[in-house]
C-alpha cells in the first residue's frame, strides 16, 4: 500500500519511558478482529490508556494534554513480541509519524518501514537527553532529517546521527512500495520457482 | 567457503540481491490465519492482482476461534466476519482452507509439522512471530507483518536484510523433570528479552540433539521471545522419520532426491558465528516466570531477584502489575488458572506429561483449568492414548483446538488480577486478558500448579 513520503519531520514529541513496550500493550489482540486498515489509533495503548470501564486513565501520557506531537519516544527494545502490523497500523492512525528509541525488535521495526512510519534507533545517552528535554519542556521541538539521516532537538541544538538501510531510505523519501519492486521482479521469480525441489 | 546452516538455507533462497538492500528470498511454504491475511487479500484486490502461487499457501482458522461449541456458529460478528474473510478469501485464490471444523484444523504452527508442510531446508514465513516453532526441522521459519504476507502472496518472495547468525550451545543431559521449555526459558533468561535481537539462532549440542521433535519445536517456538527472528536445528534422522510420508512431504524419487540435499544441512566445521553461547544443560532447573515478559524467569527454588540500577522503573512496574515483590519466593503461591496449549505447548507430548502428574491425582477445585489441543490430530491421539480418561478423572475438561488463551482473542480470557500458570509464550501484561497476571511454565509445572492450587515444583510430584 501506497503512503505518505517522509523527508524532514519537525515535531513535538511524546515521551513512554518505559522499556520493553511490547505489541500486545501498543495494541492488544481483542482490538484485531478488523479486515480493513481503520480505526486502529483508537485502541492505541488501550490498557495503559483507559479503565476497565473504558473512562481514561489520567495518568496516562496520552490522556495528558500537556505533551502532544507526531514524533513517539519510547524506552528501549520497543515494539518486541508479537508480530502483528495492527502495531505499527496504530501507531501511524494515531498520528505518529516517527517513533524514537534507543533499541527495536526486528519485526516491529520492518511493519513501521513498509507502512511509513520511521524508527529511529539513537544511543541510550541521547534517549536519555530527548526525555529530561521533553520533562523540562514539554513543549520542545525535535527535528528528524532523513535525508541526512539526524535526529535534532531543536532548542539545545544538540544532534545524533541515526542508520537506515539506503533501500528502505529511498523507498521512504519516495513512497516507494516493495510489491511494485517485487511484481517487476516476476519473471526471474518464476525462473527462480521452477527449479525449487520442494 | 565454511557455511553455517543458516547460511545455506538462505542462500540457497536469494533471488536477487539488491546493493546495499535487503536480499529479495523466496518462500517455499506460506502459512496463513484469520487475523494478519484480510488486509493484504484486501491489498492484492486493489492492485487487482492474483496469488503467484497459491500451492505454496496454507490457510487454517486459529487465533480467534471458539474452544468449544466449535459446531455452532461463531457468536462474535466481529470474529465470525474475520473467519468468513479467511474463508472467502482462500476460495477465492484457490488456497487450501482447514477452517473451523475441519479434520486438519488446529494451530497454525501445529499442523504445519502434522502435514509435512514443514521441510528441512525450506523458507517458511507467516503472519505470526511464532513461526519461528518450524526451525525445529532444520528450515529458516519466521514472522512476517501483513504488508510481507501481501509481498509473499504476490511474488512469492519478501524482502529481507540478512540477519546475523548466533550458536546456542547447550550440551549434557537434562535432569528428571526439567523439560525442553525449561531449557528454553533458562536461555531466555540469560539474554533476556532482546539479546538476541537481530540475529538467527541455530541450537547445537546434545540436549538438542536428544530431544524429540515436538520438544525442539518448543524451543524453536522460544526463540522469538528472545528477540531472534528465528532459530533453527540441524535435521538429523529424528527429523526424517516425523515427516516421511506425511502428506505434503515428498514421495519417490523426489523423497530421494530432497535426502540427499537435506543431508548437507550441517553447519561447516570452523563456519563462523557473530555471537556463541555455552550453557551446561545438566544444571538446568524446571523454569517459572514472575515478570512480565518472557526473560524474567528463574529456577523454581529460587526466589525473585532484586532490580538492577539500569531499568529500575520498568522493573517495578512489572511486580507491581504481578503483585509480587522482590525476594518472593515463588513456590507456595496461591493460583487460579492452568492453561495447558498453545503452539508451544499444545502437542500431544505435552499432554502426556500433563496427565503423567494429574494420574490418580484430583484438580484443586479452586483452579479453573483450561486444556486445549493444539489440533484435532492432537485431540484425537489424546483420546486414542487413553490420556482423556486420565484427564477427566482427575477432574479436567479437554476443549477443541486454536489458540485460545494464549493470546485471548476469543472467549478464553483469564480474569483481571488472576494468576494463571500457562504453557504458552508470553507474560506480557494483558496478554491473556486484560489485567491477567501469567507465569510460564512447562506442561508438568502447570499439572502440578493445577493439582496443588498453588506454584509447586513438579519434582516433588513425579
Amino acid at each position: 500500500m501506497a503512503y505518505e513520503k517522509f523527508t524532514v519531520l519537525q515535531s513535538t514529541a511524546v515521551p513512554l519511558p518505559i522499556e520493553n513496550v511490547d505489541t500486545d500493550q501498543i495494541i492488544p489482540a481483542r482490538f484485531l478482529k478488523a479486515t480493513e486498515r481503520k480505526g486502529f489509533g483508537d485502541n492505541l495503548f488501550r490498557d495503559w490508556r483507559y479503565n476497565q470501564d473504558n473512562t481514561p486513565k489520567a495518568d496516562f501520557v496520552l490522556n495528558n494534554p500537556t505533551f502532544s506531537g507526531k514524533i513517539l519516544v519510547g524506552g528501549k527494545n520497543f515494539g518486541s513480541g508479537s508480530s502483528r502490523e495492527h502495531a505499527a497500523w496504530a501507531v501511524y492512525d494515531y498520528g505518529f509519524r516517527c517513533v524514537v528509541s534507543s533499541f527495536f525488535a526486528d519485526i516491529f521495526k520492518n511493519n513501521c518501514l513498509n507502512i511509513g512510519v520511521l524508527p529511529v534507533q539513537v544511543s541510550e545517552s541521547f534517549l536519555s537527553l530527548i526525555f529530561d528535554a521533553i520533562e523540562k519542556n514539554p513543549n520542545t521541538s525535535m527535528t528528524v532529517d532523513l535525508p541526512n539521516q539526524t535526529i535534532t532537538l531543536d532548542e539545545i541544538g544538540k544532534h545524533e546521527n541515526f542508520d537506515i538501510n539506503p533501500y528502505k531510505k529511498e523507498n521512504l523519501q519516495n513512497g516507494y512500495d516493495d510489491i511494485d519492486y517485487l511484481l517487476n521482479l516476476k519473471e526471474q521469480i518464476k525462473d527462480f520457482a521452477q527449479n525449487r525441489p520442494f | 567457503m565454511k557455511k553455517t546452516l543458516f547460511d545455506k538455507v538462505w542462500d540457497a533462497h536469494v533471488v536477487h540481491q539488491i546493493e546495499a538492500g535487503p536480499d529479495v528470498l523466496f518462500i517455499d511454504r506460506h502459512m496463513v490465519h484469520e487475523v494478519t491475511s484480510p488486509v493484504a487479500f484486501l491489498g492484492l484486490k486493489n492492485r487487482k492482482i492474483g496469488v503467484l502461487y497459491a500451492q505454496r499457501t496454507f490457510a487454517t482458522a486459529d487465533h480467534n476461534t471458539p474452544t468449544i461449541n466449535q459446531h455452532l456458529p461463531v457468536e462474535d460478528p466481529l470474529s465470525a466476519n474475520q473467519l468468513a474473510a479467511l474463508e472467502k478469501n482462500a476460495k477465492e485464490h484457490n488456497i487450501s482452507y482447514w477452517g473451523l471444523g475441519h479434520e486438519k484444523n488446529g494451530i497454525v504452527h501445529v499442523v504445519g509439522p502434522e502435514y509435512g508442510i514443514t521441510l528441512p531446508g525450506a523458507t517458511i514465513v507467516c503472519g505470526d512471530s511464532h513461526t519461528s516453532t518450524h526451525g525445529a526441522f532444520g528450515a529458516i521459519a519466521f514472522g512476517i507483518g501483513t504488508s510481507e504476507v501481501e509481498m509473499v502472496l504476490a511474488s512469492q518472495c519478501i524482502m529481507q536484510p540478512k540477519p546475523k547468525k548466533m550458536r546456542i550451545t547447550v550440551d549434557g543431559a537434562l535432569q528428571k523433570g526439567v523439560s525442553p521449555k525449561d531449557v528454553a526459558l533458562f536461555i531466555i533468561s540469560q539474554l533476556s528479552t532482546s539479546g538476541a535481537t537481530g540475529y538467527f539462532v541455530e541450537y547445537a549440542g546434545s540436549t538438542f540433539r536428544d530431544m524429540s521433535m515436538e520438544g525442539r519445536m518448543t524451543v524453536c517456538n522460544l526463540s522469538i521471545e528472545m528477540g531472534a527472528r528465528g532459530g533453527m536445528i540441524a535435521p538429523d534422522q529424528k527429523t526424517f522419520e516425523y515427516i516421511q510420508g506425511r502428506e505434503f512431504t515428498p514421495k519417490g524419487n523426489d523423497w530421494d532426491t530432497a535426502m540427499n540435499y537435506w543431508s548437507t544441512l550441517h553447519t561447516d566445521e570452523g563456519a563462523a558465528f557473530d555471537k556463541e553461547f555455552f550453557f551446561d544443560g545438566s544444571s538446568i532447573e524446571p523454569m517459572i516466570t514472575f515478570g512480565t515478559n518472557p526473560g524474567m524467569g528463574i529456577g523454581i527454588q529460587k526466589s525473585i531477584p532484586q532490580a538492577e540500577n539500569s531499568g529500575k522503573a520498568t522493573y517495578e512496574k512489572s511486580l507491581n502489575y504481578m503483585g509480587f515483590s522482590q525476594g518472593d519466593e515463588m513456590i507456595g503461591k496461591k493460583i487460579d488458572f492452568v492453561f495447558l496449549g498453545s503452539c508451544t505447548n499444545g502437542r500431544i507430548e505435552d499432554f502426556r506429561a500433563f496427565s503423567e502428574i494429574v494420574k490418580g491425582r484430583k484438580k484443586a477445585d479452586h483452579v479453573t483449568a483450561w486444556l486445549v489441543p493444539g489440533s484435532h490430530q492432537v485431540r484425537k491421539a489424546i483420546e486414542n492414548e487413553g490420556l482423556l480418561q486420565i484427564l477427566e478423572e482427575a477432574g479436567f475438561e479437554l476443549r477443541e483446538p486454536g489458540c485460545s488463551a494464549c493470546l485471548a482473542m476469543n472467549d478464553d480470557k483469564i480474569p483481571a488480577g488472576k494468576y494463571a500458570v500457562s504453557t504458552s509464550n508470553r507474560n506480557f501484561e494483558g496478554r491473556q486478558g486484560p489485567g491477567a497476571r501469567t507465569l510460564l511454565a512447562s506442561p508438568i509445572m502447570a499439572a502440578a500448579a493445577a493439582v496443588t492450587g498453588q506454584v509447586t515444583d513438579p519434582r516433588t510430584l513425579l
